[in-house]
């Protein structure tokens, strides 16, 4: 082995040990509830807890419905930038990074002073406005992952030639962007969506302002007043985020067609 | 009328104008090529006929139905591009019934129309394969049997060769218009490659600066090009210098050399004027029905296999011209002085 090889795997090493280290003692840690032995006593509780549950699946619905409107938002928004207005392209994605900028608990606030209870729009109110301004909340916070997902993806397929060869064939703009367009970014679209699910899952700063009781809310109520299964939990969010990320691996790599030659 | 009409043409791109006035009229079933070199204007002219650009003014009529203001999907129109924009996530047989699943046919329709033109194209056995799988030359045979599949009014063929090896460019091409034929489809073929536009056109329009410089038949176009543009553009050319003696009778001197066109020239007495003639209108030594007889040297001498083009300095100007190779002839030897003749009728008078 040369000696810069050596180096390589040595920074390989160090860099892996930074970030496997504190997983590791997580881990280990979630695992000592009982003393004097290692068991899964700590994952037995979080996951028999009818609130992990309830607020999972909550959230879960939510990073859903978050991912159907960020697709109904952003692929058409990006398609006919892309295809009729490529000058606006840097204002849309300024205007799509701007949720990286400004801090979530601005955007909720906001949200608060606008569509509180003594408002034209009183959205805050009700059990349906407050989920829906969640909802709102939540596409606006994956707005820059599932844009620059879904334009990386445009950019691989000539969608000027696909759009005319559909209009020649006699197709209008829905059949055009569900049939021609969508599926030739699934996979762009998909890892945007996995991203959405991976921010909605462990989101706090929004549910927590609002009033809702999701899992970001419950993961951080747990912190505060267990000792084993806050890391449990956390193990587990991890495990849900590793496993969409493999999802995506699957996807892409499964994927029955390409618009690449291979 | 005609079938396919182009009435007064124009397109603008901010100040600038791509189209200036095309006018043409294409009769049903007929194969019209635009030929020209690349910003001519010939593919503005096809986008909009397709419905993808908007006149700046003028109109279209396919049939008695005005189409200017239709949109492209709207047309029956079936296009197929250079880059042959299949749809990556349909097989072959899916993209070829996209239209027909468009127009709302049924399952068994869409199935026997796709079996049908997958056999026009000879490609019955790789329905159920994915664009990628397929060679360039397939992707392409398959977008124009996707083009072809609804009966389109009118087919547009925008550059549809450029993409391919020399090979396949010249068999596909006898295949498009063998189908062409077969079905009697009115079709416009836009290209900068003078040979594909000459081999299988019914007619040639040659686009120069955004208008027709001349419409005509294969043969028209290359034996009597209206302009010089059309000259230089379409195949190779010589071009000689001639000062006009009389314009009545058409005499005119080349050098030091008269010639008499015996053809009546729109051109003053002492007046330069360019002649023009294809190199294989030009004989070395003196041939008979050639009485124009032109002294010079041997220029250049280019062996090009079953031609020889040799390049023959007369008077001050150079003239090519095209011999078969003979192989117990070989070529004569730069700087031999020789003879070259010329039919007058050959000889071209070109305007500016």
């Amino acid at each position: 082995m040369t000696g810069k090889r050596l180096w390589s795997w040595f920074a390989v090493a160090l860099g892996g040990l930074y970030f496997l280290l504190p997983l590791a003692g997580m881990v280990d840690f979630s695992m000592r509830m009982k003393r004097g032995e290692y068991s899964f006593e700590a994952y037995r509780i979080v996951l028999a807890d009818p609130q992990f549950q309830q607020t999972l699946g909550y959230s879960v619905l939510l990073a859903l419905l978050t991912i159907v409107l960020g697709i109904l938002l952003v692929v058409p928004t990006a398609y006919f930038v892309r295809l009729r207005l490529p000058g606006l392209r840097p204002i849309i994605e300024f205007i799509t990074l701007l949720p990286l900028v400004i801090p979530p608990i601005v955007i909720v606030f906001g949200y608060i002073r606008i569509y509180n209870t003594s408002s034209v729009l009183p959205l805050t109110g009700t059990w349906w406005g407050t989920n829906l301004l969640l909802l709102f909340g939540y596409a606006t916070l994956a707005l820059p992952y599932m844009y620059r997902s879904v334009d990386t993806g445009l950019r691989t397929i000539d969608i000027a030639s696909l759009t005319e060869a559909a209009q020649s064939l006699g197709a209008g703009w829905a059949r055009i962007l569900a049939v021609v367009i969508l599926p030739n970014v699934f996979v762009s679209v998909l890892s945007g969506a996995f991203l959405t699910l991976a921010i909605v899952i462990g989101e706090y700063v929004f549910a927590a302002l609002l009033n809702v009781n999701s899992f970001g809310p419950y993961m951080v109520w747990m912190g505060g007043n267990r000792a084993y299964e806050p890391s449990a939990l956390a193990v587990v969010a991890f495990a849900i985020t590793w496993a969409c990320m493999g999802l995506i691996q699957i996807v892409t790599r499964f994927s029955r067609f390409s618009t690449v030659r291979r | 009328m005609a079938y396919l009409d182009i009435h007064h043409l124009q397109k603008s791109f901010g100040a600038h104008r791509v189209v200036k006035d095309f006018t043409l009229g294409i009769e049903k079933g007929e194969f019209v090529s635009f030929l020209g070199p690349s910003g001519c204007g010939k593919t503005t002219v096809l986008r909009m006929v397709a419905g993808f650009e908007t006149p700046t003014l003028g109109t279209i009529r396919i049939g008695d139905r005005d189409v200017t203001g239709l949109p492209a999907n709207r047309r029956k129109i079936g296009m197929v591009f250079q880059a042959y924009a299949l749809f990556p996530n349909l097989t072959v047989e899916e993209n070829i019934g996209f239209g027909l699943k468009v127009a709302g046919e049924g399952k068994a329709a869409i199935a026997r129309r796709v079996g049908e033109v997958l056999e026009l194209i000879g490609l019955a056995q790789l329905g159920s394969r994915y664009p990628f799988q397929l060679s360039g030359g397939q992707q392409q045979r398959v977008a124009l049997a996707r083009a072809l599949a609804p009966r389109p009014q009118v087919l547009l063929l925008d550059e549809p060769l450029s993409a391919l090896d020399a090979k396949i460019r010249v068999s596909l091409r006898e295949e498009i218009r063998r189908i062409q034929q077969e079905l009697g489809i009115t079709t416009i073929f836009v290209t900068h490659d003078q040979e594909e536009a000459l081999s299988i056109s019914d007619r040639i329009v040659v686009m120069h600066q955004g208008i027709a410089d001349q419409v005509g038949t294969p043969f028209e176009i290359y034996n009597r090009p209206a302009t010089r543009f059309v000259a230089e553009f379409v195949g190779t050319l010589n071009l000689v210098d001639a000062d006009v003696v009389d314009a009545a009778s058409g005499r005119v001197r080349v050098g030091e050399v008269a010639v008499a066109l015996n053809r009546p020239l729109v051109a003053r007495a002492g007046e330069r004027i360019s002649l023009a003639l294809r190199p294989e209108t030009v004989s070395l030594g003196r041939t008979e029905g050639r009485d124009v007889v032109l002294s010079g040297r041997i220029a250049e001498v280019h062996f090009l296999g079953s031609v020889i083009r040799i390049r023959v300095a007369v008077g001050g100007q150079v003239l090519s011209l095209d011999t078969f190779n003979q192989p117990d002839r070989p070529p004569p030897a730069v700087g031999v002085p020789v003879e070259v003749s010329i039919a007058r009728s050959d000889l071209l008078v070109v305007a500016a």
